[in-house]
């Protein structure tokens, strides 16, 4: 439970600064205005916007395949689920079945995205709190991650690796081998990472009990991915609403019970091994035969709306497709995960104090990329 | 041909179909929904409240009148379950006669992983009435749609500008919003900046 709001001294004052938009714990440009009482806050908020690319605005006037780089840009630690979330949108639309080889594909680059954006996540949250040791550690990995993806297309950051109807290429041969060798190593590596943190004392002082939420609470406020499965909402859009073959591997939805910064670390270290043994499963079973569906040339949806969502590594990415028929689409939104994951954000840190806002701010994973878009 | 004992047929093996990948995608049509469970509960739950009901891709599309959308909404989370507010939303449609924004929420309920989208039609200067009273995340939502569309919600406790400035001009999503963008920089520092100059100016030709 957060503590009470109280005045310790006679002649204490509130006050309010200003924290960020230039602030290297809140991840980007994200802007909060803390009401303080001495280092209690009484109340934090969000101001957002300072990234605004009008990427919706412009999505109107490009083709649906041309859209796909500027998914790139919205959470930038996540390209390829970003991607998946829009390929799939207009898939669904045009009525587009992938092949076996493409679905398998996909679903390998998104968990290796879902890895690599919990390295940073990692990284990050603890080099907030003082760790710092694991912010080289879970670099490293990602390191190896990035290599793969420019061995599959060139690109390690905006990938720009899918496209409407399946695989723009096959895996490059030896690629397969690399990323077996990389998940026979990865592991050890999360038992090293855990080895540091899960039993750490301080570690524990500074996140079990900050920013707790209820599942109730959870659903009410929107949040969907870690933050609400540590709450014990054991809801995962890969099994709910399962795409691109999700349906076809085993993997487990990890839950935590308190709803805490700490559950929430938890459930990530454990998506970190769920990600390993879908990978593993995927590498198993590739099927042959083509990577790309049969589809037009220029890519013109039917008139129509759908809307289309994945599990990010953030939470719920979704696109909604308004098409008028034409090869551009009328209206394509994006239901951004971190924007509102985000807005719980002034109910989780009230009563805490100003170092367990940065914890706070860490846990949620937000990228203000997406936040603003 | 000539050695083959005579009365055999020759088998041609029958050509194996082709997957749904290999062939011209099948694109989805539309179909009237009113039949639908999901719909039929809502119709009972709010008399009144369905105006159309439009299947997609196995997407239920429900029509609101804008005056029931509170009760629709609120009857969709207390007695149908919808728990979870996914999305809302706002299209603008131009030139349309009966109304020229779209206003979309597109619900969830864990209890059968369903969800249902439900649609209001909303002319300009047209309030809606505020989801934030049923879903807490509704807030943020709402704000972004008022920020980029310019539809105004009523009863939202902090109906402001989201993701631009306050004293923006415009709203940058309506399809009459030039893509180049306008001169939007007189109105945050007037003192400053005369109106009609904005920050690119300033400065320039003193």
């Amino acid at each position: 439970m957060a503590p009470e709001v109280t005045r310790p001294f006679d002649d204490s004052e509130e006050m309010e600064i200003s924290f960020g938009p230039q602030h290297p714990a809140t991840h980007g440009v994200l802007r909060l205005m803390v009401k303080l009482d001495g280092e209690r806050i009484i109340e934090a908020k969000p101001i957002i916007g300072y990234l605004h690319r009008g990427t919706e605005k412009i999505f109107e006037t490009l083709t649906y395949n041309q859209a796909i780089p500027h998914t790139d840009r919205m959470d930038y630690t996540a390209a390829a689920t970003n991607n998946q979330a829009l390929v799939g949108a207009v898939e669904r639309l045009m009525g587009i079945t992938i092949p076996p080889r493409a679905a398998y594909i996909r679903i390998m680059l998104a968990e290796m995205q879902r890895i690599a954006s919990h390295t940073i996540w990692l990284a990050t949250h603890a080099l907030d709190i003082g760790a710092m040791t694991p912010y080289f550690y879970a670099f490293e990995e990602r390191e190896k991650i990035l290599d793969l993806y420019e061995a599959y297309c060139g690109a390690r950051l905006t990938l720009n690796c899918m496209r409407v109807g399946g695989q723009p290429f096959d895996l490059p041969d030896g690629w397969t081998h690399r990323l077996r060798q990389f998940i026979d190593q990865f592991p050890h590596r999360v038992a090293e990472w855990e080895k540091l943190l899960t039993n750490n004392r301080i570690w524990k002082l500074r996140t079990v009990g900050v920013g707790v939420i209820s599942a109730p609470d959870a659903i009410e406020w929107g949040l969907t991915g870690p933050p609400l499965r540590g709450s014990g909402v054991r809801w995962d859009v890969r099994k709910a609403l399962p795409y691109d073959r999700y349906d076809e591997v085993a993997f487990d939805i990890p839950t935590g019970t308190h709803g805490d910064t700490y559950d929430r670390y938890l459930v990530r270290m454990e998506e970190f091994r769920q990600s390993v043994r879908i990978l593993r499963q995927c590498l198993d079973r590739l099927p042959d035969g083509p990577v790309m569906a049969k589809v037009p040339k220029v890519i013109k949806p039917p008139k129509g709306e759908v809307y289309h969502s994945v599990e990010g590594p953030k939470g719920e990415l979704g696109f909604y497709v308004v098409s008028d028929g034409s090869a551009i689409p009328y209206r394509l939104r994006v239901r951004p995960a971190s924007f509102i994951n985000l807005q719980a954000l002034p109910a989780l840190v009230r009563g805490h104090l100003v170092a367990d806002l940065v914890a706070i701010i860490g846990t949620l994973d937000i990228v203000l990329g997406e936040i603003d878009r | 041909m000539d050695d083959q004992p005579i009365g055999t047929v020759q088998v041609v093996p029958a050509p194996t179909p082709l997957q749904p990948w290999e062939e011209r995608p099948v694109t989805p049509t539309p179909r009237d929904a009113h039949a639908d469970a999901q719909v039929e509960e809502l119709a009972a739950a709010v008399p009144g409240g369905v105006e159309a009901a439009v299947e997609l891709a196995g997407q239920i599309t429900v029509q609101v009148p804008p005056a029931s959308i509170s009760k629709v909404l609120r009857a969709c989370k207390d007695c149908l379950g919808y728990d979870f507010l996914v999305d809302l939303t706002a299209v603008d449609w131009l030139d349309r006669a009966e109304g020229r924004f779209d206003v979309v929420y597109w619900l969830h309920r864990h209890r059968d992983q369903r969800r249902l989208r439900l649609k209001v039609v909303v002319a300009e200067g047209v309030e809606v009435l505020t989801a934030t009273g049923v879903w807490k995340t509704a807030n943020w939502m709402e704000r972004e749609v008022y920020d980029l569309f310019g539809l105004h919600f009523a009863g939202h406790p902090n109906l402001e500008r989201i993701l631009t400035w306050e004293g923006f001009n415009g709203h940058p999503l309506r399809k009459d919003f030039p893509i180049e963008g306008i001169d939007t920089g007189a109105a945050i520092y007037p003192d400053v900046f005369p109106p009609g100059g904005g920050p690119v100016k300033a400065g320039g030709d003193e």
